[in-house]
């Protein structure tokens, strides 16, 4: 099978059952993608498939062939972090940092989605045109993203600095 | 997990085609529900057919309303400009569910399809009569606080988890199938049965049967409907109850249309006709709320834990009712 | 031993403080350079860029992957075992069960030794017995995870079961005092508190209930384990490097230096990450496969082996006189234990050292269940403890019409209530003051039900936090000072998010008047000098009285090299202090020579000094408690019963705050915890099977973001004049009281006491 990560390509021998996070981490050595629950429940494994963020852990691997796919380790350059993860370290967002490259691949993934104009639950018109980039706006839609450290303030303070302008509506 | 083969359909005939090949068969969408059971060795099929190849459009129909495609993503339902605009509960509804991240894996077909969060369920060691029939139910004198309080029986108290489905039995939603006696479609209240001494059967699909679209009826007034979800966190956590209701107030301020289904309450989205019925032709009033949701609620039945799910439903039911009609300008 | 333990300590008590360790107030505790300093994380560029190596992710040529096979019986004996199809699935390297496991000596029980570290003591793989549902049956080794698994599955096992006490009422009819709880005595009275609360002008007699909890630090259990011959190496995600390793060598009949435990990052911990029986499973299998093992626990596996908070049933009876004083404090109750645990729940702990009565009565009891052994999570005891006893403050309060606050002013004791010692750094009234002030409590309205906004009522409530000082004996530190004025600070301690590196080289650098870029912390590794565990938020503590006593061997070292060519020559220690990259007289800051300059004349690449902290006789000597008072408002939907943390509030007394912003996130962490623990977490027991149902963090509730407002934390900053660096540990103290704080303002809001956690919305309908 033949697997695109980080705009290089791989090739691995799999199982079918083998899932995308476990391709990553057990037999292609992305290791910043962390494994929480297995299950869909923590958010750890995020990573980015054409940019859309999803569970890794839930992906069957063979049904990723062929899909552009961001994991933290594409994140920033070599030389250079992105802005957001500069922001994780300067706001603390994060204590144990096992869930962070869940976090910051997830935030990537929910800044792009608000962009679009993808609605959440706590958005007040659910068919206005711009979403406002409130707390509450990023506290809602990074729900998906346990963290057990409690670093929840910290990581909406760095993704809110990050986006601001981006986001501005 | 066990083995199994995987084969990639290019369209439905095809899927059906594959799904005849072994006798333990799966349509596999996303995934999101159907890896995790068969990671817990709940589900264990010799063959997964992914579907998501399948075509993953949205289009009106001629009369006003929608057909969706069951690959399509639930997070591009919910940010469909249509759906956001005329059916603002089904959008609400998938928005509550789940996280951004699986909202983006899974699909419309698969949301159908989810399988009960019961406790008993996910563990093999204990008993379930959805898992094996006959075996009994451990839920019933076990842990039933998330169980259901309507239609359940003493065989199975399980829910069904899924939010969409609640807003698409509100809708009056029509489910498209293709299967290897051809084509067919049922209404989604039909789609999923209620326990009685099958739970293992959990739909009434016939063998081989894929899902391959949704229709959506127009509604006009569904431009005024909202889904209500109330859960143990306030997010990313399964709906205890929750109410997908639409509203339609006349001039004199009664009741002209209404449409109203129940989740978290049921083995099925619950479509809440009883409740309806009360409510067509009378005022929109709290009182009338009030009695349309005690005769929902009628037969509910409590166990120990989730008997506050009968008092709570009918509370959301009248609230999220209230809100609406105020919407609409008639106060109450 | 515990009468010699008791003359120690008498002794202690009695001798002047400066003869003990912080008798002389340490020198930086009042410096404000370094250290309070917000710095960022040192480990944070590899912790945001995925690079942080943890546990599971060593790779090891010839790897193979480890699954487990659980009990489904709390009791009785394994009948039947059929593994020929297991092992004959592909990639199968190994199929172990008690048939086949090597034979291993149980793990000395955490507290029988210093460095013992099991959790239970029982047995593991030796038998055919069942002790709890959930224990391993099998294990599995295979070439891919997936294959593991699997084969797993394809092992049948019987059991002949037995009767098992999996029922807390069953089992708390037949409660046992112990013989202590943590070295303290089970139960203390001092007068008779039954009498006194009788005759009380105001009482208050009340039962709080809590449940079971799990720590789910959010990185799975895990460790990548390979011997090489009688040398064992164990990547592990550990809170006690020193303690596995010691402990494993008791298991597996090798010295302790022949264990290596490397464990640089863990992904959270907060008293779940010790040596349970899937590291040794895992050691043992690699022995007898000859391969390199990884393990890396299910959620549910994690759930299964890894025992969490147990459940309690507390009395706190007040009894207050009508000048607002109390006559009686009672606190009691039983925790649900299994017969075999280190872990009593010590929820009796705050009462003993928090409140003037005129008569007290504490005791605590355990049971004997069939259940997994329960162990430590973040304020073990304290947190559920601190929430039945601050209900119940706030509960006799308001029988009295006394503003909560004001009741606890009338209480604050001058020495400590029970064990008579002088306090030795408390200022709770204070960070009381300080907390009321900024949250605004002046705005709260004493009646419940009297703030509305639209469905949502809104109250506010406020509770003590509380957590002893402790500071473990036995760490020692090295420094190396390398030619070009470089320190290596090394040790071997634990880092699983509390700024463990960052602190101490924030602390070493100022001690030895070095820039922060110039120090380094290493830890994590046994094969460092020996580290205490992280635990009983004492690590901060320990790594610092150790580095106090490696930095003054090392100054004397200094002045030796210097010797009389250099403008310290003739200096005695005493008379020297570090900075600016060497050591100067205290005096006439003119006499100073770099340490660059001083390892250069003596032709030194590097200087090494490694020394051992003194023990912690301080401890002994004061009653040592971090306090804090927790503010909180709540949002309570008056249809639903849904409940909004709107607002909170923690003001802190710990000592001396070593770097803000990794503090502020400790205190944080800790508060956000106690808001699961008030509203949502619940470990669901099923008294049935003595089986837990929700191994899930999908049905298992941990606070997610939307449950979480933006949190503000102030602390008083006052250095306690006897411990290291005048800080206290502040790991656990954010979970205390919140619980309560969170409760008292639910009840503000609604008029509700829900006296048994979490509060769920249907227990308000």
């Amino acid at each position: 099978m033949n697997f695109t990560i980080n705009e290089h390509s791989y090739e691995a021998e799999l199982d079918n059952r083998t899932s995308l996070l476990d391709l990553l981490r057990n037999h292609l050595g992305f290791t910043g993608t962390k494994k929480g629950c297995d299950q869909g429940a923590c958010g750890a494994c995020t990573v980015l498939v054409d940019g859309e963020r999803i569970n890794s852990c839930l992906a069957l691997a063979v049904q990723y062939q062929g899909r552009a796919i961001t994991t933290i380790e594409g994140v920033g350059t070599a030389g250079e972090m992105h802005a957001l993860q500069r922001a994780f370290v300067e706001h603390d967002g994060f204590q144990c940092g096992y869930c962070t490259p869940g976090q910051i691949c997830s935030a990537i993934g929910m800044a792009d989605e608000i962009k679009r104009g993808v609605p959440s639950a706590v958005t007040e018109h659910v068919a206005a045109h711009n979403i406002d980039f409130s707390n509450e706006e990023i506290r809602e839609r990074m729900s998906g993203n346990l963290c057990r450290c409690g670093a929840y303030n910290g990581i909406v303070e760095a993704v809110r600095e990050t986006f601001a302008e981006e986001l501005a509506s | 997990m066990r083995p199994f083969l995987y084969e990639k359909a290019a369209d439905a005939a095809e899927a059906v085609h594959f799904f005849a090949q072994r006798a333990q068969a799966k349509y596999l969408g996303g995934g999101t529900n159907l890896v995790d059971l068969m990671r817990e060795n709940i589900e264990r099929p010799e063959i997964v057919i992914d579907v998501t190849g399948l075509s993953r459009e949205i289009r009106d129909v001629d009369d006003g309303g929608l057909v969706i495609d069951a690959g399509t993503k639930n997070t591009t339902v919910a940010s469909h400009r249509t759906v956001r605009e005329r059916y603002p509960v089904l959008a609400q509804a998938i928005l509550a569910g789940a996280s951004a991240q699986i909202r983006n894996m899974a699909t419309v077909g698969g949301n159908l399809m989810q399988r009960t969060r019961c406790y008993y369920f996910y563990d093999d060691a204990a008993r379930c009569n959805k898992r094996e029939r006959g075996k009994g139910c451990d839920a019933i004198e076990g842990f039933n606080r998330i169980h259901a309080i309507l239609g359940a029986s003493s065989h199975c108290v399980a829910t069904h988890p899924s939010d969409m489905c609640v807003a698409l039995a509100a809708l009056d939603a029509i489910v498209y199938l293709e299967g290897p006696q051809g084509a067919r479609h049922l209404r989604l209240v039909d789609l999923h049965r209620l326990p009685g001494d099958t739970p293992d059967i959990e739909t009434e699909l016939r063998a081989g049967e894929l899902i391959t679209a949704v229709e959506i009826p127009a509604l006009p007034f569904a431009i005024r409907s909202t889904y209500r979800k109330v859960r143990d966190r306030s997010s990313y956590a399964f709906a205890l109850v929750s109410v997908a209701a639409a509203l339609d107030v006349d001039d004199k301020g009664n009741v002209r249309d209404v449409r109203l289904a129940l989740g978290g309450v049921a083995h099925k989205p619950w479509r809440a006709t009883a409740a309806e019925q009360a409510l067509r032709g009378a005022p929109a009033s709290e009182e009338n709320f009030r009695r349309a949701a005690e005769a929902e609620l009628k037969d509910a039945v409590g166990l120990a834990g989730n008997a506050f799910k009968i008092e709570l439903a009918k509370r959301v039911i009248v609230n999220t009712l209230q809100k609406l009609a105020m919407e609409s300008g008639a106060g109450s | 031993m515990s009468i010699i333990m008791d003359v120690m300590k008498t002794a202690v008590r009695l001798a002047p403080g400066s003869w003990l360790p912080g008798g002389t107030p340490d020198p930086l505790m009042n410096k404000h350079g370094l250290i309070g300093k917000p710095a960022s994380r040192i480990d944070g560029p590899l912790k945001v860029q995925g690079k942080a190596r943890f546990a599971a992710e060593v790779s090891l040529p010839g790897l193979v992957y480890a699954s487990l096979l659980y009990s489904t019986i709390a009791r009785g004996r394994i009948a039947t075992l059929e593994t020929a199809e297991a092992e004959a699935a592909p990639g199968v390297a190994l199929v172990m069960t008690y048939r086949n496991a090597p034979r291993m000596a149980p793990p000395p029980l955490m507290m029988s030794a210093p460095k013992a570290a099991g959790a239970s003591g029982l047995p593991i793989m030796q038998d055919a017995e069942i002790r709890w549902n959930g224990q391993p049956v099998a294990l599995v080794l295979a070439q891919t995870q997936e294959q593991a698994d699997h084969a797993v599955s394809l092992i049948r096992v019987t059991y002949a079961v037995a009767p098992a006490v999996t029922s807390f009422d069953a089992a708390k009819a037949k409660a046992r005092t112990p013989e202590n709880i943590l070295g303290e005595p089970s139960s203390i009275e001092i007068g008779d508190a039954e009498k006194a609360l009788k005759d009380a002008a105001f009482k208050v007699d009340l039962i709080y209930r809590t449940p079971r909890h799990n720590h789910n630090a959010i990185e799975l259990h895990a460790a990548t384990v390979a011997w090489n011959g009688d040398q064992l190496t164990v990547h592990d995600a550990t809170q006690m490097v020193n303690g596995t390793a010691w402990t494993l060598a008791q298991v597996f009949g090798v010295k302790e230096e022949q264990v290596r435990v490397l464990s640089p990052y863990v992904g959270g911990g907060f008293g779940g990450k010790g040596l349970g029986d899937h590291q040794i499973l895992a050691i043992a299998a690699s022995r007898l496969s000859g391969r390199p093992v990884r393990i890396l626990l299910s959620r549910e596996g994690v759930y299964r082996v890894v025992g969490g908070r147990t459940t309690t049933e507390q009395r706190v009876a007040l009894g207050a006189k009508p000048d607002g004083t109390l006559a009686a404090l009672i606190h009691t109750g039983v925790a649900a234990t299994p017969t075999r645990n280190v872990c009593p729940e010590q929820f009796s702990f705050p009462a003993r050292h928090l409140y003037a009565a005129n008569a007290i009565k504490v005791a605590q009891q355990v049971t004997d269940m069939d259940m997994l052994a329960n162990i430590f999570m973040r304020a073990p005891g304290e947190s559920v403890g601190t929430y039945a006893l601050e209900c119940a403050i706030d509960e006799l309060a308001e029988a009295m019409q006394l503003d909560p606050i004001e009741l606890r002013r009338r209480i604050e004791p001058e020495k400590d209530p029970t064990s008579g010692t002088p306090f030795s750094s408390r200022h709770l009234v204070e960070a009381y003051r300080h907390g009321a002030e900024r949250f605004g409590w002046d705005r709260r309205d004493p009646t419940p039900r009297s703030r509305r906004e639209g469905e949502w009522l809104i109250g506010m409530g406020c509770a003590t936090a509380t957590y002893p000082y402790y500071r473990m004996p036995g760490g020692a530190a090295r420094i190396r000072l390398t030619a070009d004025g470089r320190a290596i600070v090394q040790m071997a301690s634990h880092e699983m998010g509390m700024g463990t590196a960052t602190v101490q080289a924030q602390h070493a650098a100022e001690r030895l008047g070095l820039e922060y870029e110039k120090v380094s912390f290493e830890y994590g590794d046994t094969s460092l000098p020996s580290g205490t565990l992280a635990g009983g938020s004492s690590q901060t503590a320990s790594i610092a009285a150790a580095i106090i006593a490696v930095s003054e061997v090392l100054t004397k070292e200094l002045l030796k090299l210097a010797g009389n060519d250099s403008p310290l020559a003739g200096l005695k220690p005493d008379e020297v202090e570090a900075r600016d990259g060497g050591l100067c007289h205290v005096d006439e800051p003119g006499r100073f020579e770099s340490y660059v300059s001083i390892l250069k004349r003596a032709h030194r690449d590097e200087l090494v000094c490694e020394a051992e902290a003194p023990q912690p006789f301080e401890m002994w000597k004061y009653s040592m408690h971090s306090y804090g008072a927790q503010f909180c408002e709540v949002r309570v939907n008056a249809v639903t019963g849904e409940i909004r943390v709107s607002r909170f509030l923690g003001s802190f007394d710990c000592g001396r705050i070593l770097n803000a912003k990794t503090a502020t996130s400790q205190f944080k962490g800790g508060i956000i915890m106690g808001l699961g623990l008030a509203l949502s977490e619940e470990t669901l027991f099923d008294e049935r099977s003595g089986r837990i149902m929700n191994p899930s963090l999908a049905e298992y509730h941990v606070p997610v973001h939307m449950d979480v407002p933006a949190i503000e934390v102030i602390w008083t900053d006052i250095p306690d004049p006897h411990s290291p660096l005048g800080a206290h540990g502040i790991g656990e103290i954010g979970i205390t009281g919140v619980g309560a704080a969170v409760a008292n303002a639910v009840y503000n809001a609604t008029g509700k006491r829900i006296r048994e956690l979490p509060i769920t919305l249907d227990k308000l309908l």
